[in-house]
């Protein structure tokens, strides 16, 4: 069996106290890191590591934290991305949840790195609950002195507060989260580089929580071993992996960064409800591609999803059997990006409603042949948008063009959805076939 | 606590702030509770205790989805409408919820308890379909569920009358 790390002592709807961390490890790195380390110590062991941002990206954190310059100016801030809007996604309050320590001490470490002196998580309303957990256990790390001034008897002060949203999208790009908590009104900016001029003009690290809850584990544990969690080469770490829809068991499952995605479906998820099969899924979230039956054994990293023209994005896997209609799946989620769209750019505010005018119309019935042509174009269109907002919205459309043109095809020809009304609510007494 | 405190309280708060407009939503959502929704004098105090223009408050509290600037029911009804929810029937749970209310979306009941928006993604898709009421998510949903929920807060209402939760 493979290592639990992040989610070693996870149990549900438990939160890790802060005794029973500390029995584990806990800020045993971060003392170990004051005593022994200097920053750029500390930055050069997670670089070697080859910890990558879990928030979708996949970016080198060391990397990341290198970006400040040593003569930047004071204060830094370390921003924990806990805003988790993807659809599909939910690591973050489950780690939030299990084990609340583990991130704060991520926090202290990758402000002690980056010489930060204030940190600051930014997470959605939805999350209240994890948001007062946070709030709790902050106040117990300032109790204990691992946060505050002197932290540990070093001369290293640090302190975090919860920054709570009002709910939108958009905050979880990294300029519009500044912008978020600078209480103006959120849109991606990309007048100013974070790590010179980001939170009010200081240089700013934005992070993941799952990204920052690694750090106390590759400190105290090295980057080999953080390596020698995943499978396959270039891969590091475990990888919390959300799964969701038409399987048995849907959760949030920790697994080697690469595990394959037939194994993710089939043992940690406990394969497909009854009567489905397997048609596709979104690997990771809403701004991934569909993926078919083709990749199924697919390793679930970063690179090995590139390769094949798709995005690990956040890890968070929505499976679609044989009696779910994508061009309805790809509706709901362009519905979605259309209301969420800041407005600012005009690829992104004019595009998004367009496509999904088109896309209804065709699950209507009432679509053309021409349309096809006009939504292809319509992606094309999208990926000029100032962010990476509508080019994301616009991937799934191109998917569905991609591997399922037939599918769109016969709801054009038989001028209705083939699927009928498909998703059926369990309990409604008119259930959905593979819902028995 | 009364109006008063509160006022003071955030005016404490917000003096304790290197940058005030840090607290921006925490002000507005402080309001919020206290009458409801933001209402126009709410954002204008909030407007004030923060430094800011009225424009740029206004600005930001209509980009988010849980600042209501209209009237709202006692418990607000956010439906997940994500692509998860939406395979496990969240449509039918609009309806449903509708139906039972006697509203449509974006409306609140007649006895101002309730009122039902439509909202991306709430992240709790391992428990499909869900809805989070004040905040507090609930999953998966049944119509029995449903309707023991409905029931269960619309006895919780009548016990505090009046005091918002």
């Amino acid at each position: 069996m493979s290592e639990y790390v992040l989610l070693q002592d996870y149990h549900p709807g438990r939160t890790t106290s802060l005794e029973k961390y500390r029995r584990r490890g806990g800020y045993e790195g971060l003392a170990e890191a004051l005593r022994k380390w200097s920053s750029a110590e500390l930055r050069q062991v997670i670089t070697d590591s080859g910890l990558r941002g879990c928030g979708g990206a996949g970016f080198p954190t060391g990397r990341k934290w290198e970006g400040i310059r040593q003569d930047a100016p004071l204060p830094r801030y370390i921003l924990a991305n806990a805003d988790e809007m993807e659809p599909g996604t939910f690591k973050d309050r489950l780690l939030i949840h299990a084990s609340p320590h583990m991130i704060i001490e991520g926090m202290i470490l990758a402000g002690y790195a980056v010489s930060a002196q204030k940190g600051i998580m930014f997470i959605r309303p939805s999350y209240e609950t994890q948001a007062r957990i946070m709030e709790k256990a902050v106040e117990e790390a300032r109790q204990e002195g691992y946060l505050g001034t002197h932290i540990l008897g070093s001369g290293f002060d640090f302190d975090i507060k919860i920054h709570r949203s009002g709910g939108r999208y958009i905050c979880g790009e990294a300029s519009a989260q500044i912008k978020a908590i600078q209480g103006m009104r959120p849109r991606p900016d990309k007048t100013f580089h974070m790590v010179q001029h980001g939170l009010w003009g200081k240089p700013t690290i934005v992070n993941n929580v799952e990204t920052l809850a690694f750090v106390p584990h590759i400190v105290r544990k090295g980057g080999a071993w953080f390596q020698s969690l995943a499978e396959g080469e270039n891969n590091g770490g475990t990888k919390l992996y959300c799964i969701s829809g038409k399987v048995r068991r849907p959760g949030c499952y920790e697994a080697p960064m690469g595990t394959r995605l037939s194994e993710i479906i089939e043992e940690l998820a406990g394969g497909m409800l009854p009567g489905c099969t397997f048609k596709a899924c979104l690997p990771g979230g809403a701004s991934s591609s569909f993926m078919t039956r083709e990749h199924y054994h697919i390793a679930m990293d970063f690179d090995s999803l590139k390769a094949v023209g798709n995005r690990m994005g956040t890890g968070a896997i929505i499976v679609f059997d044989q009696n779910t209609c994508l061009v309805g799946a790809t509706l709901n989620l362009i519905e979605y990006f259309a209301r969420e769209s800041c407005g600012f750019c005009t690829p992104c505010r004019e595009g998004l409603p367009f496509t999904r005018d088109l896309l209804r119309r065709i699950e209507a019935g009432e679509g053309e042949e021409s349309f096809i042509p006009l939504l292809k174009d319509m992606c094309h269109f999208m990926t000029h948008a100032y962010c990476a907002f509508a080019q994301g919205a616009a991937t799934p459309v191109h998917a569905l063009l991609t591997f399922f043109e037939e599918e769109v095809r016969e709801h054009v020809r038989r001028k209705k959805c083939p699927y009928g009304t498909t998703h059926r609510w369990p309990g409604t007494g008119i259930e959905d076939s593979c819902r028995n | 606590m009364t109006f008063d405190d509160l006022i003071k309280g955030l005016r404490k708060q917000i003096s304790e702030t290197h940058h005030p407009r840090e607290l921006a939503i925490d002000v507005m959502f402080a309001l919020q509770n206290r009458d409801g929704y933001l209402t126009d004098r709410g954002l204008r105090e909030a407007a004030d205790l923060l430094g800011m223009t009225l424009l740029e408050l206004e600005e930001t509290a209509t980009f988010y989805d849980f600042i209501y600037r209209e009237p709202v029911g006692k418990f607000v009804i956010h439906v997940c409408d994500g692509l998860t929810c939406w395979m496990f029937g969240g449509e039918a749970v609009t309806d449903y919820l509708c139906r039972k209310l006697d509203i449509t979306v974006g409306e609140t009941t007649r006895d101002g308890l309730f009122t039902v928006l439509p909202t991306a993604c709430i992240g709790y898709c391992d428990r499909a379909p869900a809805l989070l009421i004040n905040r507090v998510p609930y999953g998966p949903l049944t119509p029995e569920k449903i309707d023991t929920i409905l029931a269960d807060l619309k006895s919780a209402a009548f016990r505090t009358n009046g005091e918002r939760t």
